[in-house]
């Protein structure tokens, strides 16, 4: 199936016009958070402290990443369930944030945000880490080290696959997919 | 597992099915390949210990001795380290400690030791409920699917459902846990159980979220239900998910 190419950061015009279902692959820097990052960086945000990374344009992948074997670049590195960063999602979407990357349901103010923000949220294969290790080149711990795999990395990544689950017209690819195939 | 993955190919009706099965099996060959998880999530190491009576362990902690392995492991095996000290304070302990342990004594001289990692996002999707009597095989079978419906997505279908009924509270929760030990598909030795274990995955295959939720006859692989004796008042049932990444070893000593 073809893949739309997206290139970080991205651009408002590229965002506003995926649609769900949509394969993409993603080039460039995406940065990674999870929970304790999620709850730092919304701390931070409300103190005013300086971020450790411009929110415009970028996207925040869901994953704490296991240990790189000595000479690799990361270890797994699947996506978590998106839905526990829901309580921070809308501030994020609101300072420029253009993607999420995890799996898993959105809550209808994420789902919201993403309308009015004008943001998307993909989701990468649930359980397929060693596979989509393969698409990170480099990693490096830019934040919070103190939280082990819960620190935020940079990751350059190279035809990292996701697939459009929530566009900017506030549509739901999981809802329309379940209405395909349920007979119950 | 691999097995599982490629019935569930062979029966899936989704064209994202299909592919996301596919999938799931390249990445278990470059797992294996590449000595990488196949999950990032490599769990919370969660040990059933059957001690047999005849046994006696001289000098130290057992205890202590299991989560001295679990921290090797983990470390040595270039695992995640999962696991926050407090609840609350969310402090990583930074070697994936404590286990979880369950110890049964049995008969024999034997020390069986059985590591099953759990992931956090299959686990987070489980519940347990206090069903009236009256309520019967239908209340239960209606709970069990609302369960598999409503974490959708989230666990990584498709799940294996581990289910317990009867006992006490965390009687049926153990039980629901111990039920995900078994060998995938494996069926109830209770014949009746055994149907039952058939009608509900049939009807969780029928509510179409499929792998990853993005659609398709397979959202689970097997439903395993252990029971045990309740009181008159109570039908507890629990339900475990666990995500595609069922993992278990076993060691006797």
């Amino acid at each position: 199936m073809n893949r739309i190419n997206l290139t970080t950061p991205l651009s408002g015009d590229v965002v506003d016009n995926l649609r769900i279902g949509q394969r993409v692959s993603l080039n460039g820097i995406i940065y990674t958070g999870r929970d304790a990052a999620h709850k730092r960086l919304i701390e931070y945000i409300d103190q005013r402290k300086e971020l450790p990374f411009d929110l415009k344009g970028q996207v925040i992948y869901y994953v704490g990443p296991s240990p790189a074997r000595p000479g690799r670049v990361i270890g797994a590195a699947g996506p978590t369930t998106s839905g526990r960063m829901d309580l921070y999602a809308p501030k994020l979407y609101a300072l420029g944030l253009k993607a999420t990357i995890g799996k898993g349901r959105r809550s209808p103010d994420v789902i919201r945000a993403m309308q009015q923000h004008k943001g998307v949220y993909l989701a990468a294969l649930g359980g397929a880490a060693a596979l989509i290790a393969r698409s990170i080149k480099e990693a490096r711990v830019i934040a919070y080290p103190d939280l082990g795999p819960e620190a935020i990395y940079e990751l350059v990544v190279e035809d990292f696959p996701a697939i459009v689950v929530n566009d900017i017209l506030g549509r739901d690819l999981y809802d329309e997919s379940i209405k395909l195939y349920s007979d119950s | 597992m691999l097995a599982g993955f490629q019935k569930a190919y062979e029966q899936e009706i989704s064209v994202n099915g299909k592919e996301i099965i596919q999938q799931l099996l390249m990445n278990a060959e470059i797992a294996r390949e590449e000595r990488i998880p196949i999950c990032q999530d490599t769990g919370f190491a969660v040990v059933f210990i059957e001690l047999g009576q005849d046994v006696r362990i001289v000098g130290g902690d057992f205890y202590k001795a299991i989560n001295d392995g679990v921290r090797k492991g983990y470390a040595e095996g270039y695992l995640r380290k999962s696991i926050v000290s407090h609840p609350l304070e969310r402090e990583n302990t930074g070697d994936n400690t404590p286990a979880v342990i369950h110890t049964k004594i049995v008969p024999g001289e034997n020390l069986r030791l059985i590591v099953a990692p759990k992931g956090g996002g299959s686990e987070n999707m489980s519940a347990v409920k206090m069903l009236k009597p009256s309520e019967g095989v239908e209340g239960l079978k209606k709970f069990i699917v609302e369960v598999v419906k409503t974490a959708g997505p989230n666990p990584c279908p498709p799940v294996v459902v581990g289910v317990g009924v009867g006992g006490t509270f965390e009687k049926a929760a153990q039980l629901s846990k111990e039920a995900l030990l078994r060998d995938l598909g494996e069926k109830s030795k209770y014949s009746d159980i055994a149907k039952l274990e058939e009608e509900i995955l049939e009807e969780i295959n029928r509510l179409g979220i499929g792998p990853q939720g993005l659609g398709g006859k397979i959202t689970a692989l097997a439903v395993h239900i252990e029971i045990y004796p309740t009181h008159i008042a109570s039908l507890p049932v629990a339900v475990n998910l666990n995500c595609h990444a069922a993992r278990h070893k076993e060691a006797v000593l």
